[in-house]
């Protein structure tokens, strides 16, 4: 082999696997992605049943029911639109009413968001980020909501209500269950 | 005083690394040795005051001192001592803090034990180090200060995030940020390099070591957070493809590949200018990690909070090191001097195959974790890329890697003879062939593809086997012979079958994981039995307990299999007052390389309690694998060619050593 013929096999060959992973991609990203839509979005497209998403809101106040066996039906609601979920399986330690959430699935035939993950979080003043981007963008944000638990050098109250009767005072607007009303 | 002396000694550490980053360049041009020489004493006073600096943290933390805001924002004075001093790292300011420890490490290290390195790349090495060091100290300093006082001290800390009380935080993060920050002497090496103009064979065999040692590290940081993720979020899950898990698999995978192509720099001075790029791209996307996980850009257990100042300032460090460096790299690279060619067909040729695969498969998770930022930054839209995506592009873009690594280290070097070591592969493919048909035989069912995967795990399990058989001559030698052939044999043979097995033996555990893992989801009363693979779990009840800053629940367990009472598993959850926050802590019961995982939910009113059991068969081959490619990093490390400092290996010593 000459020097050219070995420098092209080695750039031939590269080429080859380049154009392999890109296949691979451009195939995965026609259907394993899975978009993030609030109520309101999922009222505004049509989401047909059975197409995977993840949703996110808050859990509607009052609306957390538990069947048997460990199955649960509760309300997302975003402020101008409330998308019941029914999942089955144990919710994560910091699901709670009034609470943002984050839940994967896709609607069935009568409109109910069949979840079968529920994300979960890891503190309770911890928003997830999408719901709270579209918190924002929809106006129902208040800006204590995902309070900063190391952010800056003073000790302010900016925790938020837990039902484990945490020392720090809440103000009104801190009151997560605000928003949704 | 503590707080202001270790504020202080941060300062002096930046002042140090100012003059590090600028003197020795000076004596460089000068060929002056007093001015570079420079560059040591500032590395290793650096050490000593970051050292000061970092221990004041720990004083202040075990001393509960809820007058500076880091301690009352994470810790409480009825917080265990080990989380205590853990919690100075469970932070952003904190684990900062760490972060340019380990890099002034780093760098004194190589000031102390660099002696054999020439004078000016010495110089050039620690001055772009105290580059990286001068940039992340201003940015402590000047946004995420872990020394900031509270004008009026409450008399309680806040605690730290339950979730990180655990021992697995004593371990995770120093492994990580290790491998992490090693892997920023690779990088002051290519830069060192491309301003001196000049590289060779021996630039080579001195980044080698550095890069193994922090490639080890790395990789068992990764391993060591997938198992704590795995035993402490309480649903058994162990690698979910969340983007700060990729911010720390990506710089593996082209230290991986660094690793490997410093190999052919070594012994065929070939590859230079991609070994360079390389060095570059593995600390730039390490840095790019840190960008992830501490700007705020995503959201996580590891992101411990978003300021925008914060995010903004590590965004400009990582423009001026990425665009800095890749710059210098495309005005100097050309005037490298280009390496000796090789047939595709030979050693070089196989580690050029795995450069290539590895880039690819990193080029691919990067692309999977920038997407959705990208795509919600200009199109506005939002989504996620999970398992699914890199099921589709990474894992088959892994299996042809993985059916390449056998082949690789039997190659010759310059040319290699493929059909010779095809045959003499027959038997571990034979083996992997078998492993498939069991595999297929005995799970009725699940994935066609598993018993492939094993199969394949298998067959790189036995390559690896083989390669040390055809070197020492078992089965045609004598056995004396065997013996002395295997004591000759370089460390770094025997690391490279024991790392290249160890990623055999972590995908068996994968696949077995994922395909065959069995779930039962009840709501269990006293006396309540779950059935699950053959096992009995009973539930004898439930009992309260006060811990030392938190209550839990323990939920008591009777596992029996077949009548025989096996163990009493206790999982538990626990309530921490002062965050009004819970965690779960799953009980795991270890048969062989298998595990029965019992985690608790919520407890309903009438004494009955949520339970979730998993039995997960062959799942700690999973960390396994990764124990023994770190094992083989040692070996490898340990090998006379490498070790740090060594001299050069004189011509009898050569001469003892078996061909390879």
């Amino acid at each position: 082999m000459t020097r050219k013929q070995r420098r092209m096999t080695i750039i031939g060959g590269s080429l080859a696997v380049l154009a392999l992973a890109a296949a691979l991609v451009l195939n995965a990203l026609r259907d394993s992605i899975v978009f993030f839509s609030t109520p309101t979005m999922v009222a505004e497209k049509h989401v047909e049943p059975g197409k995977r998403f993840r949703l996110g809101g808050l859990v509607q106040p009052g609306s957390l029911h538990r069947g048997d066996n460990l199955a649960v039906t509760f309300e997302v609601a975003d402020g101008n639109a409330k998308l019941p979920v029914a999942y089955k399986g144990i919710l994560p330690d910091l699901f709670r009413e009034g609470q943002g959430v984050v839940a994967e699935g896709a609607l069935d035939a009568n409109g109910v968001f069949k979840a079968d993950t529920v994300l979960a979080k890891h503190d309770e003043t911890y928003m997830p980020k999408d719901v709270a981007d579209a918190l924002k963008k929809q106006g129902h944000w208040k800006d204590d909501y995902g309070g900063k638990p190391a952010d800056s050098g003073k000790p302010s109250n900016n925790g938020k209500t837990s039902d484990a009767g945490k020392p720090v005072a809440t103000t009104a607007q801190g009151n997560p269950q605000g928003a949704v009303r | 005083m503590i707080a202001e002396s270790g504020h202080y000694a941060l300062v002096l550490a930046l002042g140090l690394a100012l003059i590090q980053s600028i003197v020795p360049l000076i004596g460089a041009r000068l060929r002056d040795a007093a001015l570079m020489n420079v560059a040591r004493s500032t590395a290793l006073a650096q050490l000593l005051f970051v050292g000061a600096s970092f221990t004041a943290l720990v004083m202040l933390h075990v001393n509960s001192d809820f007058s500076v805001a880091n301690v009352y924002e994470n810790s409480h004075s009825m917080k265990p001592l080990l989380y205590k001093i853990t919690g100075v790292w469970g932070n952003h300011e904190g684990s900062m803090l760490l972060w340019v420890s380990i890099l002034a490490l780093f760098g004194g290290l190589v000031a102390a034990f660099g002696n054999n390195l020439p004078l000016s790349l010495r110089a050039h090495v620690l001055a772009v180090q105290a580059w990286v060091a001068s940039a992340f100290y201003l940015f402590i300093l000047v946004t995420s200060n872990p020394f900031l006082r509270i004008a009026t001290p409450p008399i309680e800390g806040r605690d730290l995030n339950p979730v990180l009380q655990d021992i697995g935080l004593a371990v995770h993060p120093p492994m990580l940020y290790l491998g992490y920050v090693g892997f920023s002497i690779s990088f002051s090496f290519a830069i060192a390099a491309l301003m001196e103009g000049r590289i060779d064979a021996a630039w080579a065999r001195w980044v080698r070591p550095w890069t193994l040692v922090a490639w080890i590290f790395l990789t068992l940081g990764i391993a060591m957070g997938s198992y704590w993720a795995y035993y402490e979020l309480g649903w058994g899950g162990w690698w979910f493809w969340d983007p700060v898990e990729n911010a720390s698999l990506m710089p593996w995978l082209s230290g991986t590949a660094l690793l490997h192509s410093a190999l052919v720099m070594e012994k065929r001075n070939a590859l230079k200018v991609w070994t360079i790029l390389l060095s570059i791209l593995t600390f730039s996307l390490s840095l790019l990690g840190t960008f992830l996980v501490r700007s705020g850009v995503i959201t996580s257990v590891h992101a411990f909070a978003t300021d925008p100042t914060r995010g903004v300032f590590i965004l400009l460090i990582l423009c001026l090191f990425i665009g800095g460096s890749l710059s210098l790299f495309a005005g100097r690279a050309t005037s490298l001097k280009q390496g000796g060619l090789f047939a595709p067909i030979s050693r070089e040729g196989a580690l050029v195959l795995n450069n290539l695969l590895l880039t690819v498969a990193c080029a691919v998770v990067l692309f999977g974790t920038l997407y959705p930022l990208a795509m919600e930054m200009l199109a506005d839209f939002k989504m996620s890329v999970g398992a699914p995506f890199y099921n589709l592009t990474f894992a088959p873009l892994f299996a042809l890697l993985l059916l390449a690594v056998p082949f690789g280290p039997m190659l010759a070097w310059k040319r290699g003879d493929l059909l010779g070591v095809t045959q003499r592969l027959l038997a571990a493919g034979v083996a992997g062939l078998v492993a498939v048909a069991i595999a297929w035989g005995w799970a009725s069912g699940g994935s066609t593809l598993a018993p492939l995967a094993i199969g394949l795990g298998i067959f790189v399990i036995a390559g690896a086997v083989t390669d040390i058989v055809e070197r020492t001559g078992l089965v045609r030698l004598p056995f004396a012979t065997v013996l002395h052939r295997a004591r000759g044999l370089p460390r770094s043979a025997w690391g490279t079958a024991f790392a290249h097995a160890g990623l055999g033996v972590a995908l068996i555990g994968i696949v077995c994981e994922t395909t065959w893992n069995s779930e039962f989801i009840a709501t269990m009363k006293q006396n309540d039995v779950a059935e699950i693979a053959g096992f009995d779990v009973k539930l004898d009840g439930l009992l309260q307990r006060q811990g030392p800053n938190y209550r839990e629940m323990i939920a008591q367990f009777n596992v029996s299999r077949d009548g025989q009472p096996l163990s009493v598993m206790t999982p538990s959850k626990r309530s921490f007052t002062t965050r009004g926050s819970s965690t779960t802590e799953a009980a795991l019961l270890t048969r062989g390389a298998s595990q029965l995982y019992i985690s608790l939910g919520d407890a309903t009113a009438e004494g009955a309690i949520a339970v979730r059991i998993y039995y997960k068969p062959m799942v700690l081959m999973i960390w396994w694998g990764p124990v023994l490619m770190a094992f083989g990093g040692v070996l490898s490390l340990s090998d006379r060619r490498l070790r740090v400092g060594a001299p050069k290996p004189a011509r009898a010593k050569q001469r003892l050593q078996p061909a390879e």
